[in-house]
């Protein structure tokens, strides 16, 4: 489709626009959209990523459960209020205290993610590496499943399956 | 070691080297680290976060890295030290202006800095010219490993690393590429690589300069995403997609302005070099975005064979830098003006604080002895 201003470049931006339930339609390309000032403001910063997403958490009235909300942590007495304030945890156990409230904050910046898949130390304990290399391995199974490489797929269900024995 | 032993040069991460280095400037990797054992620094007393401090600062001293480390203790030092760390990209705006007891190790060529005390305990950079992402990944890995022989890391199996900040969880890791995009800009067409940035789930900052229209042209992208992917996986996305497409964008704009807007690019060059060549006082955002004209000039030249009037003139330049062989202005040149005459650059170079007409005066200055060294093959 050509772009309805320059009529030379392909329409890549489309804009539909509903006044007093009359519906106009627009298609323009990149180039034209900057020159309307009508181009897509793109670049979210994390600290602002952050604090929109806490901003869509729900407020503390809002927490289905009443004990949550009244929530310390006994390792460092941090809250969740404090958590709406300061943006940042009070220690790491943070993370299994307030782990309701966390992980859909947690799934909304990490892309839907809520599962390590890298790095473990070399000081974790044996079992919590091997579990770590399984969950790596499980991963990366489902993505070669998604993607159709059953070659690959089949490699990696053969690794799982010496890892497990 | 003080600062004013690499404050009146730059290193090697920004001397123009480096693979595809006419776009991609430098490559870094940052990781997140807390240690075991300690409540994240938010909960810290004063007294807890000196504690921290001294083991993580010996830990640092002790490590072998082939190179000089020395260390700077940030809530300690003079405003002007904190803003040239900045300026530097050897600490983070937060860690200059935070709170309580804080410090960075840095290397003395550059490529590694720990900044202890930041938003997490401890956070390692590893920074190299162009497009080096794999390199900076394996260093910085070998580093970590090191570090985690002498120290345990908070960490839990389902979620990774542990940060203080819920952004950072997993493996911690930001990669992040400067990259000069001058020619996206002025053919306005900038937009497209924010918009491709987002439709990557990536960050981009503007450098040098107020806002995310940086007046360098110098914009910074990282990753976002730091839990359920590996960081082999989030290196090999940025080197196979995402710099091949950035590069692709940049490089089409810049063979568009050759061919079909050759007169503003030679508009753009000419300004910059008879601006920067007379001036005699000018601020920090007009000098930067001049020389990142004089920087798209002489890449053309060396990258794409480009020679129209204005880029032929600029190669004629000689580089006051190498009186002797007179090379022609080099990237290198051009970056060390680029952060030489950057304003804490400029202030701890002169010794004691100047005041904004001053500093503009002595910016032009420099520049102006930059770039008028006379081609002796031509007298």
């Amino acid at each position: 489709m050509q772009c309805q201003i320059c009529h030379k470049n392909d329409a890549t931006i489309h804009l539909t626009e509903i006044v007093d339930g009359a519906r106009t339609e627009m298609h323009i390309c990149e180039q034209c959209a900057v020159e309307q000032d009508i181009a897509v403001k793109s670049h979210i910063p994390i600290n602002e990523l952050l604090s929109n997403l806490l901003a869509v958490q729900p407020s503390e009235d809002e927490l289905a459960s009443p004990s949550e909300r009244d929530l310390v942590c006994p390792n460092c007495g941090f809250t969740l209020a404090q958590f709406r304030k300061e943006g940042v945890l009070g220690c790491p156990r943070d993370y299994e205290v307030f782990e309701k409230t966390l992980l859909p904050l947690i799934e909304k910046a990490h892309d839907s993610k809520t599962a390590h898949c890298g790095k473990v130390p070399s000081k974790a304990p044996g079992d919590t590496k091997k579990q770590m290399e399984l969950l790596s391995l499980r991963q990366q199974l489902d993505a070669a499943v998604q993607s159709e490489d059953y070659e690959l797929a089949a490699k990696l269900r053969d690794k799982i399956k010496q890892s497990e024995q | 070691m003080e600062l004013t032993d690499i404050s009146n040069d730059i290193n090697e991460w920004f001397d123009g080297s480096g693979p595809l280095s006419d776009i991609v400037v430098s490559s870094r990797i940052r990781l997140a680290r807390n240690l075991a054992g300690y409540k994240f620094l938010s909960r810290c007393s004063n007294n807890e976060k000196s504690e921290i401090l001294d083991k993580l600062r010996d830990i640092m001293m002790s490590l072998d890295l082939g190179d000089k480390v020395f260390y700077v203790s940030v809530d300690k030092a003079p405003t002007l030290n904190k803003h040239f760390l900045v300026e530097r990209h050897l600490i983070s705006r937060h860690h200059a202006f935070g709170k309580g007891p804080r410090g960075v190790v840095i290397a003395q060529r550059e490529f590694f800095t720990a900044m202890i005390n930041e938003e997490d305990h401890l956070r390692i950079q590893v920074l190299k010219a162009g497009c080096q992402i794999s390199q900076c990944a394996r260093q910085i890995n070998r580093i970590d490993d090191m570090i985690e022989k002498k120290v345990s890391f908070a960490f839990n199996p389902r979620y990774g690393y542990l940060t203080a900040c819920p952004t950072n969880v997993g493996t911690g890791i930001r990669v992040s590429v400067m990259l000069h995009l001058p020619a996206l800009k002025i053919t306005g067409q900038i937009e497209k690589f924010f918009n491709a940035a987002k439709d990557m789930n990536l960050a981009v900052r503007g450098l040098f300069g107020e806002g995310t229209e940086a007046a360098s042209d110098l914009y910074q992208l990282s990753n976002q995403t730091t839990l359920g992917v590996s960081e082999e996986q989030i290196v090999s996305r940025f080197e196979k997609t995402i710099i091949p497409e950035i590069v692709e964008y940049e490089n089409a704009a810049r063979s568009q302005l050759l061919r079909k807007q050759s007169d503003v690019l030679d508009d753009k060059i000419s300004r910059a070099m008879a601006l920067l060549q007379n001036a005699h006082l000018i601020s920090s955002q007009e000098a930067l975005f001049l020389l990142s004209h004089l920087r798209l000039g002489i890449n053309m030249h060396r990258h794409m064979g480009a020679s129209t009037p204005a880029i032929e003139k600029l190669h004629a330049l000689c580089s006051a830098d190498e009186p002797d062989k007179a090379s022609p202005l080099s990237i290198a040149t051009i970056n060390r003006l680029f952060m030489l005459t950057l304003p804490a650059h400029l202030q701890l170079n002169y010794g004691k604080p100047l005041d904004s007409t001053h500093r503009d005066a002595l910016r032009a200055q420099i520049i102006r002895s930059a770039l008028n060294q006379q081609d002796p093959r031509k007298s």
